[in-house]
């Protein structure tokens, strides 16, 4: 490796006067970035495959998808899954609502407000889940009707997805003429609902759509609240199973892991129309 | 009414939902971290944070995170700068950036479980360095330990530094080594004297990212260590749901402990961040 990267260096210090501008990066992949990225593909897929292995084993030396099966016939398995997919949905309606024509008007009108709103929505970075959630308690003890209903996780998870839906709608904002399009707009007597709805939310589809992938991701994954103000949503449901089946909790994370696969991918082909890329979550 | 005071009316709904939802429940936190059982103030709940065990924690789960964000970081680093490297194959960086995506969302319980498939007592890898006369548990490995939870938590750590690096790497201009190698620098003295700087604000600002994702990390110690592993967030856990030792006080003040630490994690950052825009001038 040592005399790969010194051959590379040569090579690159003696050839660039003879190169085009800009052409100077362009040489074989060293040998060290070959090593950096092994090592990640072997740190990434070495625990999957471990899981993979775990799930289908179904006896000693015995191999299926007997846990599989298995898990999809649990009613709680379907209770839970069905409750964390609809928390998704319904984090990710009222995100959009609450977030798109707040950050509309943000943009367009009332720029004085995007400092403050950028505090706020950086700001459940800064009180973690846990610490979150206790402060829910404490707040909402005074109301067992919200604190005992699941509609609480989803108001919950909409703060949590908060910085990410934040930040690919200010990016997808940024990228298209806002003014322009609203100058337009209203010179054909549009109001801003009107023009919200049929101008600017078809430019936004791709922010949208990968904002909406990544909550549901994150929010099919949560466990934190979810355990602690004591609803058996999915993870919490894993988590059960994991007490005491070491082998159908694996078959769980493999099927886990295939959906937020599923979530990726979705931003990633969105992405790769426009170039645009979020998906940094954090599940925790 | 005019219409600018409709716009105003028109972010009434986040303010009041960020309010409700966010700004009030950790005002919550910060209250009751103060209060007594019966109400009036006092200071002895966050006096009680300095008993042994719990000072043990904050220690336990600062060390791990700090750990975690600075190798994660670096790795992260270097994997994102592989990846960049023109001269590889096409499909080396969508794979990498959607993996990535994948890795950092991949946590909480069923990353644990992987782990446990992977490097628990009865794990895939342990198994294979037992067969070749490694016995890592006879050494005082455990997958609850603080090595065997900084060893899981690399899996979402250096994925996330990945994706948060790439835009700053790539903000760096190919003339830059065009302009250094011409003027006879190596590619160390380059990264050195011109690459590293570019990108540090970015670095740092990553780096802090990472020491709060894996601070406030509680599904995946949760579930690797069955409750047992003494670190802030189960503590908080505990102290909320324990059956036998509920503390709704000791919870706040735990919580309350947690957002100082991350919120002096950013004031050290917005120092750094300060010097090393004054360095770049």
């Amino acid at each position: 490796m040592v005399a790969l990267r010194s051959a590379t260096r040569k090579r690159s210090r003696t050839g660039s006067g003879a190169r085009q501008p800009g052409q100077a990066g362009r040489r074989r992949m060293a040998g060290s970035s070959w090593f950096w990225l092994g090592f990640a593909a072997v740190y990434l897929l070495v625990p999957l495959y471990s899981t993979l292995q775990f799930s289908l084993q179904t006896g000693a030396h015995q191999y299926g998808l007997g846990w599989y099966g298995y898990i999809l016939r649990q009613p709680a398995f379907r209770q839970s899954f069905v409750l964390s997919l609809r928390l998704a949905l319904e984090t990710v309606a009222i995100s959009l609502l609450l977030m798109i024509p707040t950050v509309y008007l943000v943009h367009a009108w009332l720029p004085k407000l995007r400092p403050l709103m950028e505090f706020i929505c950086t700001l459940p970075f800064v009180v973690p889940p846990i610490a979150l959630a206790v402060g829910m308690i404490g707040l909402f003890q005074g109301a067992p009707a919200l604190i005992s209903s699941t509609q609480i996780l989803a108001f919950a998870y909409v703060i949590q997805a908060l910085p990410f839906t934040y930040r690919s709608l200010d990016a997808g904002m940024l990228s298209i003429d806002i003014s322009t399009l609203n100058d337009a707009a209203q010179s054909v007597g549009a109001s801003w609902r009107q023009t919200l709805w049929s101008v600017i939310l078809p430019n936004l589809r791709s922010a949208i759509l990968a904002s909406a992938f990544l909550t549901i991701a994150i929010v099919l994954g949560e466990y934190t609240i979810s355990s602690l103000l004591l609803f058996s949503t999915f993870a919490v449901y894993m988590q059960q199973i994991g007490t005491s089946q070491a082998y159908a909790a694996a078959a769980l994370a493999i099927l886990s892991f295939f959906l937020t696969w599923l979530a990726m991918l979705g931003i990633f082909f969105i992405s790769r129309r426009v170039g645009y890329r979020s998906a940094v979550g954090m599940t925790r | 009414m005019n219409r600018q005071a409709i716009r105003w009316l028109g972010t009434v709904p986040f303010f009041a939902y960020t309010a409700i939802f966010l700004l009030i429940p950790t005002g919550e936190i910060i209250v009751q971290a103060f209060r007594n059982p019966s109400g009036s103030f006092t200071f002895s709940n966050v006096r009680g944070l300095f008993d042994a065990q719990i000072l043990d924690a904050f220690e336990t789960t600062i060390k791990i995170s700090l750990i975690t964000a600075v190798l994660g970081g670096v790795l992260g680093l270097f994997v994102a700068q592989a990846a960049l490297r023109q001269g590889g194959p096409l499909w080396v960086r969508p794979v990498l950036t959607t993996f990535a995506g994948v890795a950092s969302n991949f946590a909480g319980i069923p990353l644990a479980f992987a782990f446990v498939a992977t490097l628990g007592s009865t794990g895939i890898v342990t198994q294979l360095l037992n067969s070749l006369g490694l016995h890592i548990y006879s050494h005082g490995f455990t997958i609850y330990g603080m090595i065997g939870l900084s060893v899981t938590y690399m899996y979402f750590q250096f994925p996330l530094m990945v994706l948060i690096i790439s835009p700053a790497l790539e903000g760096i201009r190919p003339q830059w080594r065009e302009a250094a190698v011409n003027a006879g620098a190596s590619s160390r003295q380059y990264w050195r004297l011109v690459g590293l700087p570019a990108i540090l604000p970015s670095l740092l600002g990553a780096m802090v990212l990472l020491f709060g994702n894996a601070f406030s990390a509680y599904a995946t110690p949760y579930a690797l260590s069955s409750g047992y592993i003494n670190i802030v967030p189960v503590l908080i856990g505990e102290a909320v749901n324990g059956d036998l030792s509920a503390d709704p006080q000791l919870g706040a003040s735990l919580a309350f402990g947690m957002i100082v630490v991350i919120a002096a994690a950013i004031a050290v950052y917005a120092v750094l961040q300060r010097k090393a825009a004054r360095w770049l001038r």
